[in-house]
C-alpha cells in the first residue's frame, strides 16, 4: 500500500441473513434442522465496494437511511468482518463509531471519563492527567459528580465529544456529531476538525447535512441504496445525494391524491387530459437549475369545443407557497383547434426544492374551463449552492 | 488469544475498568452493599448447615462437617456464579459490542474475575470457620491452589461457550439455570459420598469434574477423611476422564468462542 493511502477498502460485500422468523430458541432450531428450506432473505448491504482514503484526507460519507453507511462504517472499524475483499488501514483507528458508546447512565461524569478512556485504552494515570482538559472543553464542570442519567443529552455528547478527540488514533471517525450540540459547541467542533486537519490526521465524517460536507470534506463517497457508489468532490456528492433524495413515485403519488380532491374545476367543455413533465423528452419529476424544463398539457374537447381558443395560465409554486413565477399565453400563436401544448423553459432558473404547478384553461369570455390547483409536483436540484428563490443569469465584473 | 495479547497494555487497563465498573454496579443502591456477596453465600449455606446437618445428621463419619460442607458450597457458588454470568456477558454488552471494536473474550474474562474476587472473601470466611473449628493444618493444603485453578479453567471455558452460544439460543439462560440446579444434587455437596453405597454410581459421580474439584479441595484443605476420586478410580483409565474433560471444555468453550466472536456484533 502506497504511504499516503489511510485506508483502502477493495472489493468489499457484506451480505446480511435475515430469517424471516428469527429462530433465538433452541425448539426453533431444532423444528428448523429438519425442514428443508429456510426462510432467510439475503440482503445485501455492500456489493462490490472498493475506494481508497488518502491520509490526511477529511472524508465524508453520505447516504439515506438503509444506504449501508452505517455497515460501511462498523466494517471500516472492524466490528464487523466482510464476507468477501479487504479493508487495509494504515495507521490506528478509532475502535468506536458512535459517541458515548460505552457511557453508563447509572456511573458518575467523572467515572464515564475514566471509563471511556479505558475504552480508547488510556490508564487512569493518563486519563488523570487530560482530565481537567477534557472537563473544560465540554464545559461540564460543575456537572463532573453528577449520575450522567441527569445530564442532558446535548451535555452527554459534549463530554463524549471531548473524550473522543483525545483519542491518539491516526484516524477518526465521527457520526453525526455536528447534529448535536448548540451553536457555541459546534463552532468549537469545527475549531477542533480544523486543529486535527492541521496535525495532519486522517477524518471519516458521516452526515445528512451537505452544508456541512461542503464546509469541510476534501471527497465525499455517496451510498445508495443501489449500490452504486461514487468518491467525489463534495458539491457533486451534495447534487447526487440531492437527486437520490427525491422520491418520483412519491411526488406522482402526491399528484393522484390531490386530483380527486376537489381542488379542480371548470365547466369541462376543454379539460386537462393529462399532463407530462419533460427534461430533452425524457419524462422526470427531477430538473436541475439552469437545464431545460418542459410541460406537456394533453387536452380532451368536448365536440362543441372543437374549434374553441383557449388561454392557458400556470402558476409555479414552491415549497413556501410563494407564487416564483406565473406565466399565461395570451401573446403566444397557438393553435385554435390544438390537442396539445407544450410549455418550455430552456434554462430552469428555479432554486432547488421542491414545486407545485397550478393549471387553468379559460374560454373566450374568461370562463373557467379548468383549474387543477397545485396538483402537479416537481423536484429541482442543483449542483451548487445560492441563495434566494431563483437564479438570475447575473454577471460579475470588478475594476481598480 | 496470544497470552501476551492478554497482558498487553491496552487490555489490562480495559480489564480493569470493566471489572472495577461491574463491581460498582452490582450494588447500588443496596444498604449494605458489597457485603451481600459475603452474606448471601453465608446464609444459604446456614439453612443448609441446619437443615442437613442438624435435621438430618448427614455428615456424622466426617471430622470438621460444617468446615466440610462449607467449603463445598463455596466452590459449587463460585462454579454457579461464573457460569451464569458467563451466559449473559455477551448479550448484556450488546450495546457495547455493536458499536466498539475491543478484544471480546476481555467481556467473558472481565465478569468471571468478579467472581473470583467473590471466591478470594468466600475463601476467607471458610479460614475463619476453619480456625474456630480447630481444623489442623496439613501440607496438602499447598496443593489447593491447584485445584482452584483447575477449576477456574473449567467454568472460564463453559462461561465462553456459554456466552456464545446464548447469542444465537436464548433458551439456554434457562436451560442452565436447570442444570446447575441439578448438578447441585449430582455433586457430592451435601452429602458425604461415603452415603453412596453403590461402587458403580460412586465411580460415575466422580467423571464430573466438579465432583473430583470439590472432593479433592476437601481433602487438601479439610480433612484426609475425603473420598477421593484416586481412591475410586485407582489405576483406572477413567481416573483421567474428569482432568480431559474440564482440558477438553475449556480448549473447546475457546475455539467455539473464537469461531463465533465474529458475528456476535451482527447477531447480539
Amino acid at each position: 500500500m502506497q504511504d499516503n493511502i489511510a485506508i483502502r477498502v477493495k472489493n468489499v460485500s457484506k451480505t446480511f441473513l435475515l430469517p424471516h422468523e428469527k429462530q433465538t430458541s433452541l425448539k426453533g432450531a431444532l423444528v428448523h434442522m429438519f425442514r428443508r428450506k429456510r426462510g432467510f432473505e439475503r440482503q445485501h448491504v455492500l456489493d462490490d465496494i472498493t475506494f481508497d482514503i488518502k491520509k490526511g484526507e477529511f472524508f465524508g460519507i453520505v447516504g439515506r437511511n438503509g444506504s449501508g453507511k452505517s455497515t460501511l462504517l462498523k466494517l471500516l472499524a472492524g466490528i464487523y468482518t466482510p464476507d468477501t475483499g479487504h479493508i487495509t488501514i494504515n495507521g490506528r483507528l478509532t475502535p468506536f463509531i458512535e459517541l458515548g458508546v460505552g457511557f453508563n447512565p447509572e456511573l458518575t461524569g467523572r467515572e464515564n471519563v475514566f471509563l471511556n478512556g479505558a475504552l480508547l485504552g488510556y490508564s487512569r494515570k493518563e486519563m488523570r492527567a487530560m482530565y481537567t482538559d477534557i472537563v473544560g472543553f465540554a464545559e461540564l464542570e460543575r456537572f463532573m459528580d453528577q449520575k450522567l442519567k441527569n445530564y442532558s443529552s446535548g451535555m452527554q455528547v459534549r463530554l463524549a465529544f471531548s473524550i473522543a478527540i483525545k483519542s491518539q488514533s491516526e484516524v477518526l471517525l465521527f457520526d453525526e456529531v455536528l447534529a448535536v450540540g448548540d451553536e457555541r459547541f459546534q463552532k468549537k467542533c469545527i475549531e477542533v476538525f480544523h486543529n486535527l486537519k492541521e496535525e495532519g490526521r486522517t477524518i471519516i465524517l458521516v452526515t445528512h447535512d451537505m452544508g456541512n460536507v461542503e464546509r469541510f470534506c476534501d471527497r465525499a463517497l455517496v451510498l445508495d441504496k443501489s449500490q452504486k457508489i461514487s468518491v467525489t468532490t463534495p458539491s457533486k456528492a451534495a447534487a447526487i445525494y440531492a437527486r437520490i433524495n427525491v422520491d418520483e413515485k412519491q411526488l406522482k403519488d402526491k399528484d393522484a391524491s390531490q386530483e380527486n380532491s376537489v381542488a379542480r374545476r371548470g365547466n369541462g367543455a376543454i379539460r386537462v387530459a393529462k399532463t407530462t413533465l419533460t427534461k430533452d423528452g425524457e419524462p422526470t419529476r427531477i430538473f436541475t437549475t439552469g437545464e431545460p424544463f418542459s410541460l406537456q398539457l394533453d387536452l380532451e374537447r368536448q365536440p362543441d369545443a372543437a374549434q374553441l381558443p383557449v388561454l392557458f395560465g400556470l402558476a409555479f409554486f414552491n415549497a413556501d407557497g410563494v407564487a416564483v413565477t406565473g406565466p399565461n399565453s395570451r401573446q403566444a400563436q397557438l393553435d385554435r383547434d390544438a390537442k396539445t401544448v407544450i410549455y418550455t423553459i430552456p434554462e430552469l432558473p428555479f432554486a432547488p426544492g421542491d414545486y407545485s404547478v397550478t393549471i387553468a384553461l379559460y374560454g373566450e369570455h374568461m370562463e373557467t374551463l379548468d383549474l387543477l390547483d397545485k396538483t402537479l409536483h416537481f423536484s429541482v436540484i442543483s449542483d451548487h449552492t445560492m441563495g434566494g428563490a431563483v437564479e438570475v443569469a447575473g454577471s460579475w465584473s470588478s475594476a481598480k | 488469544m496470544v497470552i501476551g495479547n492478554i497482558v498487553s497494555k491496552k487490555n489490562r487497563i480495559l480489564l480493569r475498568e470493566l471489572v472495577a465498573t461491574d463491581f460498582k454496579l452490582r450494588y447500588q443502591g443496596s444498604m449494605l452493599g458489597y457485603a451481600w456477596s459475603l452474606l448471601r453465600p453465608l446464609m444459604l449455606f446456614l439453612i443448609l448447615y441446619v437443615v442437613f446437618v442438624k435435621f438430618l445428621k448427614l455428615g456424622t463419619g466426617i471430622p470438621h462437617y460444617p468446615v466440610y460442607l462449607l467449603l463445598g458450597t463455596v466452590i459449587w457458588n463460585f462454579f454457579g456464579e461464573i457460569t451464569s454470568q458467563g451466559v449473559g456477558a455477551i448479550v448484556g454488552r450488546g450495546e457495547l459490542i455493536r458499536k466498539i471494536r475491543i478484544p471480546l473474550w476481555i467481556i467473558v474474562l472481565s465478569s468471571s474475575i468478579s467472581a473470583l474476587i467473590n471466591l478470594g472473601l468466600n475463601l476467607l470466611v471458610v479460614l475463619i470457620f476453619m480456625a474456630a473449628n480447630h481444623v489442623d493444618p496439613m501440607r496438602s493444603a499447598l496443593l489447593f491452589p491447584l485445584v482452584l485453578v483447575e477449576l477456574y479453567l473449567f467454568a472460564l471455558g463453559i462461561s465462553l461457550f456459554l456466552s456464545a452460544a446464548f447469542v444465537k439460543f436464548r433458551d439456554l439462560s434457562y436451560i442452565w439455570e436447570v442444570v446447575l440446579q441439578g448438578g447441585f444434587y449430582i455433586t457430592p455437596i451435601l452429602y458425604p459420598l461415603s452415603r453412596i453405597t453403590n461402587l458403580k454410581l460412586q465411580k460415575l459421580i466422580f467423571m464430573n469434574p466438579m465432583a473430583q474439584i470439590i472432593q479433592d479441595a476437601r481433602y487438601a484443605v479439610v480433612t484426609h477423611q475425603t473420598t477421593t476420586v484416586y481412591q475410586v478410580l485407582r489405576g483406572r483409565i477413567y481416573l483421567y476422564i474428569p482432568f480431559a474433560l474440564v482440558l477438553l471444555v475449556l480448549l473447546g468453550g475457546l475455539r467455539y468462542f473464537k469461531q463465533q466472536s465474529k458475528q456476535f456484533a451482527e447477531n447480539v
